[in-house]
């Protein structure tokens, strides 16, 4: 089988996310990226230094500089005339761009893998995440997300692919335009490849007290910050730090849920990490049933201790 | 302007799943089903664009009989009138998108806003399929919603913050959480949905196949997790710590 895998980028380097899907996708058979962008020539150079590629396709027009799935999926569409399967990370542009794709192709999409079981058999979780599902496809061509936690990342050194330049000239014209973003600039490491996760929630009570206790806890372990949806709803901090069924998926070595209850919604999102520690002044709370370390009382007089005391 | 909102009858959000033993699915027998939490807020967004000058919501939904209630619960909540397509076999987000576009092409709306995913399958792919088969523009995971005479400006919810596009009509639009708090629908009102239209088809009424693509081979419970130990106070906690080698 030959697979099409769709490369994460910022312009300037592969995300991390594309790491896993290479991964899934190799287990299929032959590993061709794309790298769609406008001026991709140091991402593509990158990309073919991963381990297990074979060609990395690239598409390079200004038009390509934001990655809108109307003018990728048509393009993708093209390339997989000799492709027989499309993979992309189940990162909010992968999700984006895959089902505009399936549908152009007249296939439905597997969503959000866990593990790749046959050429035509997959695991994907359901009910966020409190059921998994091993589905069969007919289809002839697949299309693909992959969720990075669930699968070894690539190494991003030691291949030696062959970068090929596709005729990116043949974009259609969009329907939409790009008009801006406000992407959060982080001190911290990414919630998604974090080795240790601080998490709070609605109980900070306000964004002075989120930064005031959750942040300098972080700062002692070198840890991401992430948040419950009650947190970022009250706004004490921004959306992206959202753990759960509808914000990040996480696996770190060690997530400490401070003042989170413990939400099935929030389970889906960390419950695959390594350790879990919670602390929660109720003994009672559901996110203990999970917690391998548990610490009951008020946390904030537990953590600034704990801060101290690292 | 014309908006069409389609809504999916789930296991409520607050009931926590049961896998069946035989692994064939998750025991949908005698929980509670409500209409998906994306789903209400495409239908809150609808309402407030009445403002903006939105004049006729359509709810559709795809599913067996029952889905009437979610409707019955959308028109509630302000849409005007309600189309049914009964399905007793699921119908996977390829073939709902292709209902939609047949749907789409016989009302023309100028916007089509559907929850990002449902909270059962979390496929989260139905309105960039409909978008792609419509070849139209498409905004997911939206936190704002702008709309003019001949165009929609969506800010989205993206790893990292947020990003806005500019979408020509008509357009598909997909719900984040953000984006509205949906309103619960008053006595009267549901008093009142009771007498709204409510049309009834079947997939062949559109002439398309819903065959599904997927086969479940089985369902079963994640790994479980176990609860661990408690510790006694902050001292233990930091030798924990320490102990996973994460504080030195
Ligand atoms: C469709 C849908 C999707 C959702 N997606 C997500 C998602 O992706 N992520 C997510 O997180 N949620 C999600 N939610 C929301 C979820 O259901 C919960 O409402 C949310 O996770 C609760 O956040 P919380 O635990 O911070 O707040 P609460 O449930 O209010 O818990 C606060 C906890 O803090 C404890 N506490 C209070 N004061 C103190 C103190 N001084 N010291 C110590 N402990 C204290 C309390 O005992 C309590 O356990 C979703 C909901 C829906 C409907």
């Amino acid at each position: 089988m030959k697979t099409l895998v769709w490369v994460e980028h910022d312009g300037k380097t592969v995300k991390d996310a594309t790491l896993a899907v290479v991964t899934a996708a190799s287990k299929l058979g032959e590993v061709d990226l794309l790298v769609a962008g406008s001026g991709v020539d140091a991402v593509a150079a990158e990309a073919a230094k991963i381990a297990g590629v074979s060609n990395v396709l690239t598409a390079d027009n200004e038009a390509l500089e934001h990655p809108l799935a109307e003018t990728v999926a048509p393009l993708v569409v093209k390339l997989m005339a000799d492709h027989d399967a499309f993979l992309a990370p189940a990162t909010s542009n992968g999700k984006n761009i895959a089902p505009r794709v399936a549908a152009l192709l007249d296939v439905m999409q597997i969503s959000d893998i866990l593990s790749v079981e046959s050429a035509d058999t997959f695991t994907r979780p359901i009910y966020a995440g409190n059921a998994i599902a091993t589905v069969q496809t007919s289809d002839k061509k697949l299309v693909i997300t992959v969720r990075g936690t669930a699968f070894e990342k690539a190494a991003p050194e030691g291949g030696t692919a062959t970068v090929v330049s596709t005729d990116g000239a043949g974009l259609e014209q969009s329907v939409s335009t790009y008009v801006g973003s406000e992407i959060a600039k982080l001190e911290r490491p990414e919630l998604t490849s974090a080795k240790v996760i601080v998490s709070g929630g609605r109980a900070l009570a306000s964004s002075e007290n989120f930064h005031a206790v959750i942040e300098p806890l972080a700062d002692k372990l070198g840890a991401a910050v992430g948040a419950s949806r009650a947190a970022v709803d009250a706004g004490y901090v921004p959306n992206d730090y959202q753990v759960g069924q509808t914000g990040k998926i996480v696996a770190p070595e060690v997530y400490m849920a401070i003042g989170i209850s413990g939400a099935i919604q929030h389970l889906a999102g960390m419950k695959d990490s390594k350790t879990i520690i919670a602390i929660n002044k109720d003994e009672d709370a559901p996110i203990f049933q999970v917690a391998d370390i548990g610490l009951v009382g008020d946390l904030f007089k537990i953590v600034p201790e704990l801060t101290e005391k690292l | 302007m014309k908006v069409l909102v389609p809504v999916k009858r789930v296991l409520d959000y607050n009931v926590k799943p049961r896998v069946k033993a035989d692994g064939t699915g998750v025991d949908l027998a005698n929980v509670k089903m409500s209409m998906n939490p994306f789903d209400e807020i495409a239908v809150e967004e609808a309402i407030r664009l009445k403002d903006k000058g939105v004049t006729e919501i359509v709810a559709v939904s795809i599913g067996e009989q029952k889905s009437q209630e979610t409707l019955r619960t959308a028109l509630a909540m302000g849409a005007d009138r309600a189309i049914l397509v009964v399905s007793d076999e699921k119908v996977e987000p390829l073939g709902v998108a292709k209902l939609l576009k047949a749907i789409v092409e016989a009302e023309k709306p100028d916007l089509v806003i559907l929850g990002k995913q449902a909270i059962d399958d979390d496929n989260n792919q139905t309105g960039q399929m409909l978008a792609g088969l419509l070849g139209v523009g498409q905004a997911t995971f939206a936190s704002k919603v702008d709309l003019t005479a001949d165009s929609v400006t969506v800010t989205r919810e993206v790893d990292g913050g947020s990003e806005t596009e500019k979408l020509s009509l008509p357009a598909i639009i997909t719900t984040d959480l953000r984006l509205n708090e949906p309103r619960y629908a008053s006595l009267p009102n549901i008093m009142k949905a009771k007498s709204k239209p409510l049309d009834q088809k079947t997939p062949a009424d559109y002439g398309v196949d819903v065959t599904p693509r997927l086969t479940t081979l089985k369902v079963v419970e994640p790994p479980k997790r176990t609860a661990g130990v408690k510790v006694a106070d902050v001292d233990e906690l930091v030798a924990k710590l320490k102990a996973l080698g994460v504080a030195k």
